[in-house]
């Protein structure tokens, strides 16, 4: 078989950027991995507290405070990680690396908040299957700000570094912000189930 | 950087001889172990997929034939019922997830890019990195297993068995473990799927062009990217269970048992079609080829995937018909499962049609695409009958079921993934496999899988559990176990003659050239085996069978670079190309990334506080893997 010419592609871009970036639909095809992990899992608590005589089990109902500060945080985050988004697509490079050191402290501050969540839920993960479905969608979400924590910890470095400038980095920083605004939005949910329905 | 590569060398500018050098050069993988170790070659990685799944496949075809055995006579004592116990769930856990899915997933890695028209996977590394995991998890078990810690509470693991109370040691979490590595490593091929169907279809190929095998891959991989995070919150809570002490499924502290069924069974129903699917993939391919017309009623067959797929999620309770679940959503359930024989039928409808109205060519692929149909058959009419509570409840946990589901696998995916493997054989490897050991072969396992496996319906009739790992003498049964046993022998034969004609044509088939079936997919457009860069130029499509309609010459685009690793992302439903995308190249941290996350996974049987200190090397081999190293291919 014999190859004819039929298209001129040399002057398309050398990157896809948005629908055209691979990494854009890999990033959502693992949100959406992790989504339907997000919805087994809150499944799950629903299974459970169908099944049990009372909800929470012999425990009272979380404590509000470390949770709301945790969610707040995590709201307000959205804005600046909106405006990190918007700056890598300008290929802002002096915006987008203070954007990334603000996103660094606001994925470790939730965590500071995280840690007494834990403890605020009044219950251990090994009292109880209500304790233990709680410590488990707690984990998972954790899991998560963690993961995206990493990913912007390394992507800040790599900002500051002669890779920085470059399509394919500002590509990675709106990704990473798509990433991150999942980890808030899967949050709600959770936080719905562990804060609101022991109160129901 | 942009404009270095913009001045570099284009396709165009050079002539065919010094085109495939350069390319050969930019693609290649380098000799040696480091190059093994670091290849991101999606044919490479798929070859070894492929052998690997196989390689699972005898394992386990061993286990069953000891099981055989075993039970081809009463009051046996040549395997105690603790070892029983482990074969039987090592022999399903094996064959399911070390390989049916990993090998339906391993054709596709090395096929669907050549069938789509582009030069690697997307997430090359992924791949790799899913290579490594999938390996070790099927090392993880068998040396286990090698160990006395094989596995033994069945390929399912229902709670309250595999829990802490009733199965002490760490049999039970070697095949949790094992769960996480193979889901990692199917879910990471589902990703790599999905975003080369979407975003690297050669220009022109809309999506009412992609050729069936592909749609059949897209389906299969929304379902396991949908199907396996159930199995992995499971597995993941029956380890914590059992490591930890929470009380998922410990009733007695508010836990519940059948959580367990439902969260491994929303996983496992569709797991059926995730092996399925690709195998229908398979056969509406081979049948247009072998029948040399278009598929008859392409869209009917797409559309019949996808109903298949979405179905897939409401049927996974008739495995749970004995557990006292409420009347009512039995009967949704029942309806359900009868109402996936529809699209089922349209499919067999559709290739019968292909048949009946072509020239069939009766070639060994197509002998198996009858078989299968045959063999399919007969599995899908004993699942309507037991998709009928008030017969379930007879029949459920006896031989009868183990028949049913041998029917399906067996028939509905095995026969065709070994026409399958004589079909592409030559891509694969530049020769043909011979069409006389093809035949006998054929003929063994066709007739020996059918007399090994029918009399089992009879057998779950007589009330003849599974499981068990002998019988009584005065127990009707011995007869037709025997006759079962001595015909598994024939079934096996035909297996080891494949292999052996696999070997021998390996050696001295015929020399195959680019399309020896005359078939219409661009796969068959590159030589054989395709060189590492897959094409030369990108073909350019213009309609849904590319060779067929433009037999002479290749339409293809030019103006790509050559000294960088490039390939074209086009959209998603119309396929215009949109950029000159790089893609990644060689590295061995996928590797490394995978010996960590291995280490992390198999210390977290042991202790918690493995997650914790083994996350670190995990991370650092990461970011080894996406730190840029100023290659062509980093730059935009």
């Amino acid at each position: 078989m014999r190859d004819e010419i039929a298209a001129d592609l040399s002057t398309l871009p050398l990157h896809g950027s948005g629908t055209a970036s691979v990494t854009w639909w890999g990033t959502l095809a693992f949100i959406l991995i992790e989504g339907t992990g997000f919805a087994v899992g809150i499944g799950a608590y629903f299974y459970l507290a169908t099944v049990a005589p009372a909800w929470p089990m012999a425990a009272p109902p979380p404590d509000l405070l470390p949770g709301l500060i945790f969610t707040g945080l995590l709201l307000v985050s959205v804005v600046p990680n909106m405006m990190v988004a918007r700056w890598a697509e300008a290929r802002d490079l002096r915006k987008v690396r203070a954007g990334m050191v603000v996103m660094t402290l606001l994925g470790i501050a939730p965590l500071v908040a995280r840690v007494f969540e834990f403890r605020a839920m009044n219950v251990w993960w090994d009292t109880n299957a209500y304790g233990s479905i709680v410590w488990m969608l707690l984990g998972l979400h954790t899991t998560h700000v963690l993961t995206d924590l990493a990913d912007t910890v390394v992507l800040a470095a790599l900002m500051f570094t002669r890779h920085g400038d470059d399509l394919r980095r500002y590509g990675d920083v709106q990704d990473n912000a798509l990433y991150w605004n999942f980890v808030v939005v899967t949050w709600l949910p959770v936080y719905v189930c562990l804060y609101g329905v022991p109160r129901l | 950087m942009t404009q270095d590569h913009d001045a570099g060398t284009r396709d165009h500018q050079v002539d065919r001889t010094m085109l495939e050098a350069r390319l050969a050069k930019t693609w290649r993988t380098d000799p040696g172990l480091w190059g093994a170790l670091a290849t991101v070659d999606h044919k490479i990685i798929g070859r070894r997929y492929i052998v690997t799944a196989f390689v699972f496949l005898a394992l386990g075809g061993v286990l069953a034939m000891l099981m055989r055995l075993q039970l081809a006579g009463p009051e046996a004592r040549i395997i105690g019922p603790d070892r029983y116990n482990q074969i039987f769930t090592m022999h399903g856990t094996t064959m399911m997830f070390l390989f049916a899915v990993p090998v339906m997933e391993a054709v596709a890695v090395y096929l669907v890019p050549l069938m789509i028209g582009t030069r690697n996977i997307a997430f090359p590394r992924l791949n790799a990195f899913s290579y490594w995991m999938f390996l070790f998890g099927g090392l993880l078990l068998w040396v286990a297993f090698a160990l006395d810690m094989g596995p033994d509470v069945g390929w399912f693991a229902y709670v309250p068995l595999s829990g802490p109370q009733f199965s002490a040691g760490k049999r039970a979490d070697i095949w949790a473990q094992m769960i996480t590595f193979t889901e990692v490593a199917a879910l990471a091929v589902a990703v790599e799927i999905v975003v080369t169907v979407f975003k690297q279809r050669a220009p022109g190929m809309s999506l009412d062009r992609v050729p069936l095998f592909v749609w059949a891959m897209l389906v299969t991989s929304f379902l396991v990217i949908i199907a396996m995070p159930a199995v992995m919150v499971a597995s993941t809570m029956l380890i914590l269970d059992r490591l930890v002490g929470t009380h998922f499924f410990n009733p007695a502290e508010g836990g519940d048992v059948l959580l367990w069924q439902h969260l491994f069974w929303f996983f496992g129903h569709p797991e059926v079609y995730i092996i399925f699917l690709p195998a229908v993939g398979m056969v509406s391919t081979m049948v247009a080829t072998f029948a040399r017309r278009p598929v008859f009623g392409y869209l009917a067959l797409v559309m019949a995937m996808v109903a298949t797929g979405i179905l897939a999620f409401g049927l996974w309770v008739h495995h749970m018909f004995v557990t006292g679940l409420p009347r009512l959503g039995e009967s949704f359930f029942t309806a359900s499962s009868m109402a996936i024989a529809v699209p089922a039928g349209i499919q067999i409808f559709c290739w019968i049609a292909t048949l009946w109205s072509g020239t069939p060519r009766f070639a060994t692929p197509l002998l198996w695409v009858v078989a299968f149909i045959v063999t399919f058959v007969i599995g899908g009419l004993t699942g309507v009958m037991v998709a009928s509570v008030p017969f379930d409840t007879q029949v459920h946990d006896t031989y009868f079921v183990v028949a049913h589901f041998h029917y399906v696998l067996i028939g509905g995916a095995v026969f065709p993934l070994l026409g399958a493997v004589t079909y592409w054989f030559p891509k694969f490897t530049g020769r043909m496999m011979s069409e006389r050991l093809g035949t006998w072969s054929f003929w063994l396992i066709v007739v020996g899988f059918n007399l090994t496996f029918f009399p089992m319906h009879i057998l779950g009739f007589q009330g003849m559990p599974r499981r068990i790992y002998t019988y009584q003498p005065d127990l009707p049964w011995h007869g037709l176990n025997l006759f079962v046993s001595l015909c598994a022998v024939m079934l096996v034969a035909g297996f080891v003659l494949f292999a052996v004609n696999v070997v021998r044509s390996l050696r001295c088939g015929v020399p195959a050239g680019d399309n020896p079936w005359d078939a219409p997919t661009l796969e068959w457009a590159t030589s054989s085996p395709p060189p590492p860069y897959n094409f030369a130029h990108i073909p350019v499509v213009g309609g849904s069978n590319p060779l067929w309609e433009s037999p002479e010459k290749l339409p293809v685009a030019s103006g790509l670079c050559l000294d960088r690793r490039e390939l074209i992302v086009s959209s998603v439903v119309e396929a215009q190309p949109e950029a000159r995308e790089s893609s990644p190249q060689n590295s061995v941290w996928p590797f490394f990334a995978a010996i960590a996350t291995s280490v992390m996974l198999i210390g977290s049987i042991f202790t918690p506080w493995a997650v914790v200190w083994g996350a670190v090397p995990v991370f650092v081999t990461l970011v080894g893997w996406f730190w840029p190293k100023g290659t062509p291919e980093d730059a935009a």
